[in-house]
């Protein structure tokens, strides 16, 4: 049904659609539209932290061992990290898989 | 009651703009609207008005200065013409959907090519459909007392409103004018206070993005409150007639009462329609004229009543709709019949391009081809008048 799709009501939008509640982005998810998922071997991570630099959705958070681990709410599977990790540490698998 | 001053009628939009206590004005230069923002640079380089005046490099970065001084919460200017409010366009749907209040007055005048600088209205119908609040005025005394009408309701609607004045012929000319008293407009325009604004102590987003799953709210959501600025602009109106004596309505009707036969038009050449209307009427012709001033929102049920008992309608535009079926106006009213149970015969012209002159003859001619309508099918469904063939 088409009328499903609406996220909201019309009624309740603020005037110009404007966003009362700064900083609700971390709600949107940007991980649902990803075809390859990043996968981490720690085997060859150096915790150079690049791919942090690097993720354009800060997707990566370093965990209490020093890896760096990602998020996959907001991953959006550009491949970035992997193309940047010097170490080749990070490898693109297809979803589904 | 303020003093009756001739003027004109650029200067005294300025001087009405400045009383009702701008804060920013941003504007390009460019013919026939220069007179209203220099006029403004000069009350604000003199000290006159306290207000910042942006000189910017083009009418794009005018409208976006405005956008961006509105959203933070002050009262903002601009005025434009032609060439220059088709620079301004993608800022124009901007300022509507972030219910932002601009006053923009528009010195009408045809688009190139042919380059031109004479008026029409093609310049702002091509704003027709962008979500702003759009009057008519038809002459310098209406002119003035809508920019303090713009400001009380774009202020209150939370829509940016686009004042039309034909560009020379009301832009230029010389008229009597009264400005209200300054207590006057701080009643009519109070300070403004937006509830919604870009404050770093409150913040906001403006401008997120529209997925499909908000874009249709969202839009639903604008025209909703579009349509509901009526009751706006009409209390804003009685509020003015309390403090002025002077009334307006979204349309004007001129011997309408018994009229069977009427031209509808916007703007200054109603002043010369009226002048055919009575040649006409002393000759037993019932006719009448009626003019639209409240073009957006379209005032449909007040569009109904003036018509009245009209057998056929004869729509002036100034613009053409290039393929269409129709000039943007007559589009429009053909429309709105369409929906109501009258069903008088309309006829559409479209005069006046590039500040040819519609003459009290020309007005008589049009009556007359309107009268015809009614005992025959017209041929076309819009013609272009006064063309030399
Ligand atoms: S870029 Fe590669 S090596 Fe560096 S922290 Fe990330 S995964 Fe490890
Ligand atoms: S694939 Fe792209 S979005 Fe996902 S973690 Fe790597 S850089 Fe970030």
């Amino acid at each position: 049904m088409p009328k499903d799709q609406g996220l909201v009501s019309w009624k309740e939008l603020a005037p110009g659609m404007f966003i009362l509640e700064p900083g609700n982005s971390v709600k949107f998810k940007t991980g649902d539209w990803r075809t390859y998922r990043p996968v981490l071997d720690k085997e060859k991570c150096i915790k150079c932290g690049m791919c942090y630099a690097i993720c354009p959705d800060l997707c990566y958070k370093k965990d209490e061992g020093g890896y760096y681990i990602v998020n996959l709410y907001y991953c959006k599977g550009c491949g970035l990290c992997a193309k940047h990790c010097p170490k080749g540490a990070i490898t693109m698998v297809l979803e589904e898989d | 009651m303020g003093k009756v001053i001739a003027k004109e009628v650029s200067i005294a939009i300025a001087e009405a703009v400045a009383q009702c206590k701008v804060d920013v004005i941003s504007a390009y230069p460019i013919t026939p609207q220069t007179h209203i923002v220099e006029h403004l640079a000069e009350l604000v380089n003199n000290g006159e008005l306290d207000a910042e005046y942006i000189p910017v490099e083009s009418e794009h970065a005018a409208m976006s200065a405005c956008i961006g001084a509105s959203a933070t919460g002050v009262r903002t200017f601009t005025s434009t013409s032609s060439q220059g409010l088709l620079l301004m366009y993608e800022n124009l749907f901007i300022a509507s959907a972030f219910r932002l209040p601009v006053v923009m007055v528009i010195a009408n005048r045809s688009i190139s090519a042919p380059i031109s600088i004479w008026n029409d209205h093609s310049d702002v119908m091509t704003m027709r459909d962008s979500g702003w609040i759009q009057t008519f005025a038809e002459n310098g005394q209406e002119a003035v007392d809508l920019v303090y009408h713009a400001y009380r309701v774009a202020e209150k609607a939370l829509f940016p409103v686009a004042l039309n004045i034909d560009g020379f012929t009301l832009s230029h000319v010389i008229e009597p004018i009264e400005l209200l008293d300054q207590e006057l407009v701080d009643k009519y325009v109070p300070p403004l206070r937006m509830k919604y604004k870009l404050d770093p102590k409150k913040p906001i987003s403006m401008g997120a993005i529209g997925v499909p799953e908000i874009y249709t709210e969202a839009k639903k959501a604008q025209d909703k409150a579009l349509k509901a600025s009526y009751r706006i602009i009409m209390n804003a109106w009685k509020e003015f007639e309390k403090l002025t004596g002077r009334r307006y309505q979204p349309i004007e009707s001129y011997k309408m009462e018994d009229a069977e036969v009427t031209l509808i038009i916007m703007g200054s050449l109603a002043g010369t329609a009226m002048d055919a209307v009575d040649l006409l009427r002393k000759k037993g012709k019932k006719v009448g004229l009626i003019r639209i001033r409240l073009w957006r929102p379209f005032p449909l049920k007040d569009f109904l009543r003036a018509i009245g008992k009209v057998r056929a309608i004869g729509v002036v535009d100034r613009a053409v709709s290039h393929g269409s079926t129709g000039g943007p106006v007559g589009i429009e009213v053909r429309s709105a019949l369409y929906q109501s149970n009258k069903r008088p015969k309309v006829v559409n012209f479209v005069a006046g391009l590039s500040g040819r002159d519609v003459t009290v003859e020309d007005f008589v001619e049009l009556f007359e081809k309107t009268y015809e309508a009614i005992s025959k099918k017209p041929r076309f469904s819009y013609e272009i008048y006064g063309v030399k063939e």
